[in-house]
């Protein structure tokens, strides 16, 4: 797994929402046996902002993670999963995952059952947010004065 | 002399019952639902998350139930339970340019791109109670528009461009200071003010920005941007030695534009006031923004004349929670204390007394002396 496909994959894991993510582990079938190295942890990080929108980095407020770290008891590879909130469910799924798919035999899985469609209920779900928003949008047009 | 006192257990377990009973009110009426809290009584979580300095929706949801809906005891809750977390890091900033748009104006330009959008908002409703919303609601589908390119330019870039505002906040190297963990000391940056006004109290500070548009210390501030939405939030993993996407959070942003400053060297430009707060939160972030600008009078050279510009004033009064534990302390038994008060005023009344007789006396004395006069005066005449 490249940098690029983990950073892909860290990234869908942690913005989808629980239950389809159960969901489609379920239908994976895979039940891998693996042991936590560390965690289930939460804990609190520093948000940071951009003085401005744009200048230098302050921080504005805290928000709860989740983290965690496995190890898969046959392949050895490291997982980890680091997600804004407290389920430590999908936290740890997540990592499990981000485990397997370093295993080429189930990297392809991985991404074909449950990486890509997350994303794609991602983006139509945001489609469908930035359509209603977009329908709050002003058009402006100027009333003709009639003095002229 | 200190006397401890014991007692009022009994009182204080059942006076814990009784909250707890009353704040479940009325059993034939269903319970309450953290999911409830959460999606339909979202800007009261807001404002919890804001003040309580921590973004979490379920925890703030959590926090006003048990507080019975109020807030400030909602968010000192949530500012207790924080405190027994764990530090993990920080996040790397925010990009609000990216932001995922829920909406966003601008009072400076009427055509900019991505245009205006005004999202849910309350401006023009009339104000009027709908009795409709006692009862379920009707479902209705949402009308959709066509989504434009993600090209929301922010409005102080457009500026910039011709060079008539002030750039974005520089520190000048310093690191970003942390309230958390270290104590405000005053005078303070800009980074440590943003921080403690983005969980200051948003009446507080309201009422502040409206001091300053009242004339006690005058800013000509434009709503310049606001803009509120959904941004990525990134983390760095040092076993992976890069940053990965852990969540979104949704933000609102403003930028203020405020009048000019300038000098001999540099020419007049417009100046800036900005806020960045968590969730859906304007009221609050422009007053963020509003007091931001107050407060730099210092550094822009401006006369000091109103309360909004004295940072120690409104940062060392702004945060709720040291506000209403001071406050409300007042509340604590304070019977030895009160005691010597009781003493002392005893004292003085006896003091008074004493004094007022004796004044009294020569004041008999006086008048006495004035009568002998008076007469000596009539004998002498005779």
């Amino acid at each position: 797994m490249t940098q690029g496909e983990r950073q892909r994959l860290m990234a869908v894991l942690a913005k989808a929402e629980a239950a389809s993510l159960q969901e489609k582990w379920q239908a994976l079938a895979i039940d891998p046996l693996c042991s936590v190295l560390r965690g289930p942890e939460t804990g609190l990080i520093g948000v940071k902002g951009h003085i401005g929108g744009g200048g230098d980095a302050f921080n504005f407020g805290e928000a709860t993670i989740t983290r965690i770290t496995v190890r898969l008891r046959d392949s050895g590879h490291i997982g980890h999963a680091v997600h804004l909130g407290r389920d430590t469910q999908k936290v740890k799924l997540a990592a499990i995952l981000d485990a397997l798919a370093q295993d080429a035999t189930y990297k392809e899985r991985i991404f074909d059952a449950v990486i890509t469609p997350l994303e794609k209920e991602q983006r139509i779900k945001d489609k469908k947010h930035q359509a209603q928003v977009a329908a709050t949008k002003v058009d402006f047009f100027t009333l003709a004065r009639g003095d002229e | 002399m200190y006397v401890a006192v014991k007692g009022g257990e009994r009182a204080i377990a059942n006076a814990h019952k009784l909250l707890a009973e009353r704040r479940r009110g009325k059993r034939s009426v269903a319970a309450l639902g953290l999911e409830q809290i959460v999606e339909q009584l979202s800007l009261a979580v807001d404002r919890v998350m804001n003040e309580g300095s921590l973004y979490d929706r379920h925890l703030a949801a959590l926090a006003i139930k048990q507080a019975r809906g109020d807030l400030i005891e909602a968010i000192f809750l949530l500012r207790a339970y924080r405190t027994t977390l764990p530090k993990l890091g920080y996040s790397t900033p925010v990009k609000t340019e990216n932001m995922l748009i829920e909406r966003r104006i601008s009072a400076t330009y009427k055509d900019l791109p991505g245009g205006q959008i005004l999202g849910p908002t309350f401006d023009y409703t009339h104000r009027l109670l709908d009795p409709a919303l006692a009862g379920e609601e009707a479902v209705f589908s949402l009308e959709e528009g066509p989504i434009s390119p993600n090209n929301f330019v922010r409005v102080s870039d457009i500026l910039a461009q011709e060079g008539l505002i002030e750039e974005d906040g520089r520190l000048n190297g310093a690191k970003p200071n942390d309230i958390t963990k270290e104590p405000l000391d005053f005078p303070m940056g800009r980074d440590t003010r943003l921080q403690a006004l983005a969980r200051g109290d948003e009446g507080f500070l309201l009422a502040l920005g409206y001091s300053t548009q009242r004339g006690y210390a005058r800013t000509h501030p434009f709503a310049g941007e606001i803009r509120i939405g959904e941004v990525e939030v990134e983390y760095f993993i040092p076993e992976l030695g890069y940053v990965v996407i852990i969540g979104r959070i949704q933000i609102t942003e403003c930028q203020m534009v405020n009048q000019f400053s300038g000098s001999a060297k540099v020419p007049p430009q417009f100046t800036r006031g900005y806020g960045l707060v968590f969730g859906q939160s304007e009221r609050k972030a422009m007053s963020v923004a509003l007091c931001d600008r107050a407060l730099r009078a210092n550094e822009l050279g401006e006369d000091i004349v109103a309360p909004a510009q004295d940072e120690e004033f409104v940062i060392a009064h702004s945060d709720n929670v040291q506000a209403t534990g001071f406050v409300e302390h007042l509340k604590l038994p304070h019977y030895v204390d009160f005691q010597s008060e009781l003493d002392l005023v005893r004292t003085m009344r006896r003091d008074f007394e004493k004094a007022k007789d004796a004044v009294r006396s020569t004041a008999c004395g006086l008048h006495e002396k004035q009568e002998k006069q008076k007469t000596g005066e009539v004998s002498s005449e005779r």
